[in-house]
């Protein structure tokens, strides 16, 4: 219903920007009172944008998330679900406080394209909606290919559960019903990719799960890559907690992966052929793909962008956050896009309303469970630099840390949940 | 009126513990406590049926983290101090009691406090019969030190205007994990915290003498100017 209306206003911004009054990026007169920013995607990246831009413009922006899910479950602590920690209800999230409490129109549907000249997104339902700014953070798709004999149709059979929600619940229901003394293999993810510790917490909460409901059980992840994000962290964790159940075979070792048979559970490398219980297959990730059939990515696959801005070098109408983007040191993680978002909201209420910007500050820090209550994190701050974001310091938890330290990391992890989804969705 | 009844009663309860044997009825000291305690009957109750009334009540006091009972609205700074670890100790109590306003900077508690160390030891002898098991409780230091432990900040740092607006975009960081709405969930509240505590801690991370590598990360990229103006907001928020 919204399309007709929309398509209709859209005629009429045609029209004065065919006069050349929307000439150039800065401030200008917009066809019909507010200058309307729309975002695609509603995680990180793209809801904490949505309620910045509100919250900071006073009801002076015209607002539009698409999303096409109504609830949102978060990628992060989603292994703790897989782990037995957190319900699954826990980390699905609504949009309704953005919608009723910011006054952001929050449009469920698909965001099938972006027609730059035009300045609108088409939407799978066939509605179009116009921008005068658009946020693009569709998070990563994956390089099926990437995998030899994987595809959308093997993830029903050998989950990602690398975007959370029905694949994750389906990961968790495959744990539970493996066989007794049966084997989990992991296929990880070559860099760069969502959430670097995020395989391994995964391992770990697996662990976690079948050290007490199938005892024999083991796991094997084979590993495109020669080593990891806290590497030392969670080799010792998985020595003292799960001694003899995970074994981590790098590239080195097992060399490219030939083919997985999702039907016959099977995962065939250089090396040997593994036959899994239960397959967990991670491909190789790209920036959404709305974001490149629109022209905004490299050949990378991801999204080069303005350091200070996380502006397009293609576009100087599109911001891109988050995981689409190429962030410079910043790993891809719902912490750094939400730090990203708050810079480029900050950056469009410069252009459109000539708000006040200040120099734009990055951080991010990712927590990861290991066992109970045996919690670690990595953490870095960043500068807007002339060609990329840099890392300026950061930390690390230490191995052999006492079991104090290692519950206070764990439970400001919860701090940092209930923190960020409030950041998010108000 | 109900005031007055209630004071005779606690009076009396004071009486039946005293009387009972845990300490003579005729000790010097708790008759001098009992009188310097009229000091404090005005805001605070103690005995039996003791109800807050514009302090807390204050039965069971020793051994109790500060700031926590319930029914009671603390100041913020008496909150902090007993996350902090405050728990009430006699050396505890005595200190407080000497200079509240120092012991515990933002306590609403106004009282210009007792110099003389023989009226605290009385006093905090008096108090002392209200919480249980009196006899038993250890004399240990307090857990926290009630001056602030953390390394005193220059004058002139503190002295620093902050501009709230550009702490507000500043919080924009540091609320992705301290809950904007003053929930305390594994990560501290930091909102309505008073102005010189804020910059103290800020000060401590930045000196690395506090030891959470996250905020000593975010204090360092701060100037002092940015830790006033975000102590300027924050002052403001959660009221």
């Amino acid at each position: 219903m919204t399309g007709i209306s929309r398509r209709h206003f859209t005629q009429g911004l045609g029209a004065v920007a065919g006069a050349g009054v929307l000439a150039g990026r800065g401030r200008a007169a917009f066809a019909q009172g507010r200058p309307k920013v729309v975002i695609i995607g509603g995680g990180a990246g793209g809801a904490t944008a949505a309620r910045y831009l509100a919250k900071d413009s006073e009801g002076a922006l015209d607002i539009t998330l698409i999303e096409p899910t109504k609830t949102y479950y978060t990628c992060f602590f989603s292994n703790l679900y897989i782990g037995g920690f957190r319900s699954f209800d826990s980390i699905g999230h609504s949009y309704a406080t953005l919608a009723s409490d910011y006054g952001v129109n929050v449009v469920h549907d698909w965001a099938t394209g972006i027609d730059r000249d035009a300045k609108e997104v088409a939407l799978a339902s066939g509605g179009r909606v116009s921008y005068d700014r658009l946020v693009v953070a569709p998070g990563i798709d994956f390089d099926y290919d990437s995998v030899p004999g994987y595809s959308i149709e093997a993830a029903g059979m050998m989950p990602h559960a690398w975007k959370a929600g029905t694949q994750t619940a389906l990961l968790k229901s495959k744990i539970e019903a493996m066989r007794e003394g049966g084997t989990y293999v992991m296929v990880a993810p070559p860099n760069p990719y969502r959430c670097p510790p995020g395989p391994y917490e995964r391992i770990s909460m697996v662990a976690h799960h079948l050290k007490s409901t199938n005892s024999g059980a083991k796991i094997v992840i084979l590993d495109p890559k020669e080593a990891f994000s806290k590497q030392a962290l969670f080799m010792e964790g998985w020595e003292k907690h799960y001694p003899g159940m995970i074994e981590w075979l790098p590239k080195s070792i097992i060399g490219d992966i030939i083919n997985v048979d999702a039907r016959a559970g099977t995962i065939e490398t250089d090396f040997d052929t593994f036959k899994a219980d239960v397959a967990n297959v991670i491909p190789a990730q790209t920036a959404g793909t709305i974001a490149r059939d629109a022209g905004l990515a490299n050949d990378s696959g991801y999204c080069p962008i303005e350091p200070a801005t996380l502006r397009s070098t293609m576009d100087a109408a599109i911001h891109v956050l988050g995981d689409s983007c190429i962030a410079g040191d910043m790993p891809k993680s719902g912490f750094s896009a939400n730090s990203q978002a708050k810079a480029a909201a900050m950056a469009i209420r410069a252009d459109l309303l000539d708000a006040k910007a200040f120099p734009p500050r990055f951080s991010n820090t990712c927590w990861s469970l290991i066992s109970t209550d045996n919690g670690v994190k990595v953490g870095a701050r960043y500068e807007a630099g002339e060609d990329k974001i840099a890392k300026t310091d950061g930390f690390i938890s230490q191995t052999g840390e006492d079991d104090e330290q290692r519950k206070a990391t764990y439970e400001e992890s919860l701090g940092w949940y209930a923190g960020i989804t409030t950041d998010m969705f108000g | 009126m109900r005031g007055s009844g209630g004071w005779a009663l606690v009076l009396a309860a004071a009486f039946f513990v005293v009387s009972s044997g845990d300490a003579p009825a005729s000790d010097p000291l708790l008759e001098q406590g009992r009188k310097i305690f009229r000091k404090c009957q005005s805001c605070h109750q103690v005995g039996v049926n003791a109800k807050h009334t514009v302090g807390p009540f204050l039965n069971d006091i020793y051994g109790r983290r500060a700031g926590t009972l319930e029914g009671y609205r603390y100041s913020r700074a008496m909150e902090l101090a007993g996350q902090d670890g405050l728990v009430w100790s006699e050396d505890a109590l005595s200190a407080y009691l000497e200079d509240p306003k120092s012991a515990v900077r933002g306590t609403k508690m106004n009282f210009g406090g007792l110099r003389d160390p023989d009226d605290r030891r009385a006093v905090v002898a008096f108090l002392r019969q209200f919480s249980p098991g009196a006899a038993n409780i250890p004399e240990t230091p307090p857990t926290a030190p009630l001056k602030n432990a953390d390394p005193e900040v220059p004058s002139h740092i503190l002295a620093l205007e902050g501009d709230p607006d550009y702490g507000e975009y500043l919080s924009s960081e540091c609320v992705t994990c301290h809950q904007a709405d003053g929930e305390d969930k594994g990560i501290p509240s930091i909102t309505g915290w008073p102005n010189e505590r804020f910059v103290t801690v800020m000060h401590a991370y930045k000196s690395k003498s506090r030891d959470n590598p996250v905020m000593q990360s975010i204090a360092a990229s701060l100037s002092d100017e940015e830790i006033a103006a975000l102590a300027a907001y924050f002052s403001r928020t959660g009221q």
